[in-house]
């Protein structure tokens, strides 16, 4: 029971980092979705919004590690090309999904967006975190300024979400070893 | 209702974070459509090899998204702006990224 060094930076990149986010997602949103004025008394908003500073700026600091042990360890290992007349692409990933037509739409269709559509998650999810810590708990009486911060935050979400799911599929179809 | 925070804020300085992260997601996919549709600047702008064009786009799109929200935010501090244009803006931007970044879209660039 052991993992290469490449599986292990692939399952922090992909397994932990993304179950940390999932996990900052819904405490964020939660806390962020309950930020009304008719349901807490003032004790409760200035409470919830030291717990809502804190799981935002967590999912955006998570996203920001996501991507860049993504782009930066990981990916470079998955592209890594084959040396001239390699016959077992097993550690090569890339290599591996285009050598067959059965697998080559999971880099052509699945890598290609993952890896660039990934990126937006980090940045949408910072600006929700500054905003929410510039707002503080004034954000209580601006439901509309809540209202976009949500669809940023969920729009956070679904980037990573896409890549994380991709990612999945991709490592399922050919891990990086 | 008091908070812990409850004077007034110019909503510049919050406005100028949500366009420019409306911006940077946007750049993103500006980046990817460019790659497609130049192998010039596909190879300009390979920063580690390792990981090829994606560490230009991004790096540039990070660097851009926080140049643009420094100007802004500089801009707008003190300012009270119109939020509703702003967000519809930022929005704009944002599902332009998305949409940017979806392959069937940007390989339709490819050269």
């Amino acid at each position: 029971m052991e993992l290469t060094i490449r599986e292990w930076f692939g399952t922090i990149h992909g397994l932990i980092f993304g179950a940390l986010f999932l996990l900052s997602f819904s405490g964020g949103l939660f806390a962020l979705y309950g930020l009304r004025p008719e349901w807490m008394t003032i004790d409760g908003i200035n409470a919830r919004m030291g717990q809502l500073k804190v799981w935002v700026w967590t999912m955006a600091g998570i996203a920001w590690a996501t991507v860049l042990t993504g782009t930066y360890i990981v990916y470079p290992w998955y592209r890594a090309a084959p040396p001239e007349g390699t016959t077992n692409l097993s550690g090569f990933a890339k290599a591996l999904l285009i050598s067959s037509e059965a697998t080559a739409k999971w880099h052509e269709f699945g890598m290609e967006w993952k890896e660039h559509v990934g990126w937006i998650a980090p940045i949408a999810a910072t600006v929700v975190a500054y905003i929410i810590s510039i707002y503080g708990s004034r954000l209580v009486n601006e439901p509309k300024v809540r209202k976009i911060l949500t669809w940023f935050f969920v729009t956070a979400f679904a980037a990573a979400g896409i890549a994380g799911v991709l990612g999945a599929f991709i490592t399922k179809a050919a891990p990086v070893r | 209702m008091t908070t812990k925070e409850n004077q007034t804020l110019n909503n510049g300085l919050v406005a100028a974070a949500l366009l420019a992260g409306g911006i940077g997601a946007f750049m993103v996919g500006l980046m990817t459509v460019l790659t497609e549709i130049s192998s010039a600047i596909k190879t300009a702008i390979i920063f580690y090899k390792p990981a090829g064009p994606l560490s230009g786009k991004t790096t540039i799109a990070v660097i851009v998204w926080l140049v643009v929200w420094v100007i802004l935010g500089t801009q707008w501090k003190n300012k009270d702006v119109s939020f509703d244009k702003v967000a519809i803006a930022a929005f704009i931007f944002l599902a332009m990224g998305l949409l940017f970044t979806f392959p069937p879209f940007f390989l339709l660039f490819g050269a």
